[in-house]
């Protein structure tokens, strides 16, 4: 049993869940770090139970129906981890769109729960929540990926300025950027995301020509904004790098109640015509 | 030749009248399954003293070798020889080109004989057909192949035909895989012989592709083969790992998981394995000698005639099922909780029993196996359509796999290493593993550098499907169930396997 603590020291990250293996996390197989804590508040989100960090308000507490969580002397949520069936009653339960269940953990822990791992995968994923809020530790848990012959890479919403840290972009082999709405219009971005969206697309052009952009990713709803405009501007900043597209249906799959009343799913065709837009730049789209 | 009861008479007639009046069975499963009912009268063998006893008690498993064995098991030809010399009595010349090529294939191939009849192994169909398809227009070179492919797929009509391509990248092999992930077949069985650190990445991705698309190919250790049987190996049938120019004899197997049922206790179980393991030995020996000394198969068929196999190539197969089974009761009657693949008590126990197999086996001594050192070879059998609450070989049972499929390949690592003759596990994956085929080989690679020998990996939505070593079309299993006739006599055994084994149920990663 461990108590989670809301500070986190420099090289300790809150961790929300560990997979050691992933088949969804880009090329090959892959183990996948999710940490907790996002600067976007995405209408669809699909893990809005990483947004934010605990509060420790207790509500998760009575609705474990294993006993598995409780308030420790100072105050924190203590998560027994053997008695957790992960029924996720308390994510269901949490006002706050978080999970008792996260752990501060240092990237040497997070690298001991991968170990057995290792040779069956070719790299490490960092996503979240948003990774970047945490660039110590992502930069000494790439440093420990590399030793070890792993690839790294980081699964981001872009809002990260990679070129202003050579130390991470050393170790990056290469991101996942999403691209959720319509750059060029911050009101839409806003409205989307909670975020401006400002610069998206030059952080694109960079990791592109920099060879770091495995690829882009844009999660498609009619009406929430349009799909058609977003994937062009992007495609054109990346034509000739060699990344690609991944243009991913919205399903209302984990997705708060509010949003799944609002938000609709899309058509082939439209995916296709996406996709279409994609090949006319010579870009390899993958539609998921 | 032993007089045998009126009653047994009596009771193979009504059988051989069952198979006549079929209206299930095709006219070729019916020849196969009259030659087999008129040989179950034939009693020649030198049975040991406590033989028909364990027989009896389902301990030993002779796999329905008939009691008079007119030929070797398997039968793995030199298809070298036949391409540079060509087939006297079959009267083939070298082939010249690729239609020749093919053609000597398809006649060469009907005339190879096995337990099932048909041939288990029909080459290295890659370093075979390379030099002709280096000469051809490569879109002529591909439907000639798909052809062929297809030619065995509807009249060799039993999965346990096995071709072998790789490590080696080469046009063939990529025009192979091409035909068979465009048209999935159940026949032939294939196998990739892969070595990470000298198979390109990009041709073992197209076999991953393949793999994920139609059940095949399956990935076979070649450095492990290759350290143990030397250059001259081949993965013939479900995944034996023989000798080119020879083959197998025979193949019993010991049903580990019945032997430990008559079990008191731990210690009570090695004497009985030890006795188990020799009865099963002499057995061998005797069929052998029969095969060898007066069935006149060496003397009287052309592949010996001619050198496409020669009795010095030849082994024979020890086989076992039901580790986990075994191991799981002798925890229980010991008291103590941990299960196979889920403890380390449990999977230690199971190593040691592998290492007590695998010196009774070595102690042994055949004569005519001087191609092994004179021993058997270790063989992790895959079970058979009518076994219920007896696993494959050393699997963990469907139901209880481990939540990581890393970790269930580590479990193999532990395990494979005892079988030069083939063993095996086979994985499910979720669809959407066709999106990231690399998946796959990194699974493969990290099972491998663990001590895997041989995965067989497919995808939940493929019609075709690997039963436990051989592979059957999900919509022919439908076709059988509804009773009509199906082409492939595996068809049958798939379905036994479904309903008995639980096939179908195996963990989706």
């Amino acid at each position: 049993m461990e108590e989670r603590s809301v500070d986190s020291t420099p090289a300790r990250a809150p961790v929300n869940r560990i997979l050691r293996s992933s088949i969804v996390d880009g090329p090959g197989n892959r183990a996948a770090v999710f940490l907790q804590g996002c600067n976007f508040d995405c209408v669809y989100c699909h893990n809005p139970e990483t947004i934010t960090l605990c509060s420790s308000c207790g509500t998760c507490v009575p609705a474990c129906p294993a006993g598995a969580l409780s308030v420790g002397e100072s105050g924190g949520i203590l998560w027994n981890r053997d008695a957790c069936t992960l029924c996720d009653s308390c994510l269901k339960t949490c006002p706050h769109n978080s999970s008792p269940r996260v752990r501060l953990l240092s990237p040497k822990e997070v690298m001991a729960e991968i170990e057995p791992s290792i040779p069956f995968i070719r790299g490490i994923t960092v996503s979240g929540g948003e990774c970047t809020l945490y660039p110590d530790f992502l930069r000494e848990l790439g440093e420990l990926a590399r030793e070890r012959s792993l690839s790294f890479f980081l699964d981001s919403n872009g809002s990260y300025d990679f070129a202003a840290d050579r130390g991470l972009m050393e170790i990056t082999d290469s991101v996942m950027l999403d691209v959720k709405a319509d750059p060029e219009n911050g009101a839409e971005y806003r409205r989307v995301t909670g975020n401006d969206g400002k610069g998206i697309l030059d952080k694109a052009e960079y990791l592109a020509k920099t060879e770091k952009l495995y690829e882009l990713r844009t999660v498609v709803s009619p009406g929430l904004f349009d799909p058609v405009a977003v994937v062009e501007k992007a495609c054109r900043r990346i034509v000739g790098t060699g990344s690609r597209y991944k243009l991913i249906r919205y399903r209302p799959v984990g997705v708060r109640q509010e949003a799944a009343a609002a938000l609709a799913e899309p058509d082939d065709l439209l995916m296709e015509k996406l996709a279409g837009i994609c090949a006319g730049h010579g870009i390899e789209a993958v539609i998921v | 030749m032993r007089t045998i009861t009126m009653e047994r008479v009596e009771e193979t007639r009504q059988a051989i009248l069952d198979t006549v009046c079929s209206g299930v069975l095709t006219h070729e499963q019916k020849v196969t399954g009259l030659e087999k009912l008129s040989e179950s009268l034939i009693e020649v063998l030198d049975l040991p003293p406590e033989y028909l006893k364990l027989k009896e008690a389902g301990v030993i498993c002779d796999l329905g070798e008939s009691n008079a064995p007119p030929r070797p098991r398997y039968i793995v030809p030199d298809y070298d020889r036949l391409f540079k010399r060509g087939c006297e009595f079959l009267e083939l010349t070298p082939p010249a080109d690729l239609d020749e090529a093919l053609n000597v294939l398809s006649i060469f191939i009907r005339h190879v004989p096995s337990v099932t009849n048909f041939p288990v192994f029909i080459g290295f169909l890659d370093r075979l057909l390379e030099p002709f398809v280096q000469r051809e227009d490569p879109l002529y070179a591909k439907k000639k192949i798909g052809l062929f492919l297809r030619y065995v797929d509807r009249t060799i009509t039993d999965s346990f035909c096995h071709a072998d391509i790789g490590p080696e990248d080469t046009r063939a092999g990529r025009l192979i895989l091409e035909c068979e992930k465009e048209e999935p077949k159940s026949v032939p069985n294939i196998s990739f012989l892969y070595d990470p650190q000298t198979t390109p990445e990009d041709y073992a991705l197209k076999a991953a592709e393949t793999a994920l698309t139609s059940a095949k190919p399956s990935f076979a250790n070649h450095k492990m083969f290759l350290s143990e049987l030397g250059e001259g190996y081949a993965v013939v049938s479900c995944y034996n790992g023989l000798l080119v120019g020879g083959g197998s004899y025979t193949l019993s197997r010991l049903r580990l998981g019945h032997l430990a049922a008559g079990a008191k206790n731990l210690a009570g179980f090695w004497p009985l394995l030890e006795q188990a393991a020799e009865t099963m030995m002499a057995y061998m020996d005797s069929r052998i000698a029969f095969m060898v000394e007066q069935s006149g198969f060496f003397e009287s068929n052309f592949l010996a005639k001619e050198g496409f196999i020669s009795k010095d190539r030849f082994t024979a197969m020890f086989g076992l099922v039901g580790l986990a089974e075994c191991v799981n009761t002798l925890m229980e009657r010991e008291g103590k909780s941990g299960r196979f693949g889920h403890s380390k008590d449990a999977d230690d126990l199971g190593v040691a029993i592998m290492k007590k197999l695998d010196a009774l086996v070595k102690a042994h001594h055949n004569p005519y196996c001087s191609a092994t050192g004179g021993n058997f070879l270790l063989h992790g059998q895959v079970g058979i359509d009518s076994d219920t609450g007896e696993s494959p070989a050393t699997r963990i049972p469907i139901g209880e796999e481990p939540e990581e499929l890393s970790d269930h390949l580590v479990h193999c690592g532990l395990f494979h290493g005892y079988f030069p003759a083939g063993t095996g596990d086979v994985f499910t994956l979720e669809a959407t593993a066709l999106r990231n085929p690399a998946y796959l080989l990194d699974m493969v690679k990290g099972g491998f550098a663990k001590g895997g020998r041989y995965f067989s990996i497919y995808s939940s939505d493929s019609d075709v499907i690997r039963v436990t070593g051989y592979l059957v079309k999900r919509s022919e299993m439908d076709k059988l169930a509804a009773g009509k006739s199906v082409l492939q006599d595996t068809t049958a055994l798939g379905l036994g396997s479904a309903r008995n084994g639980h096939i179908l149920e195996r963990k989706r990663r």
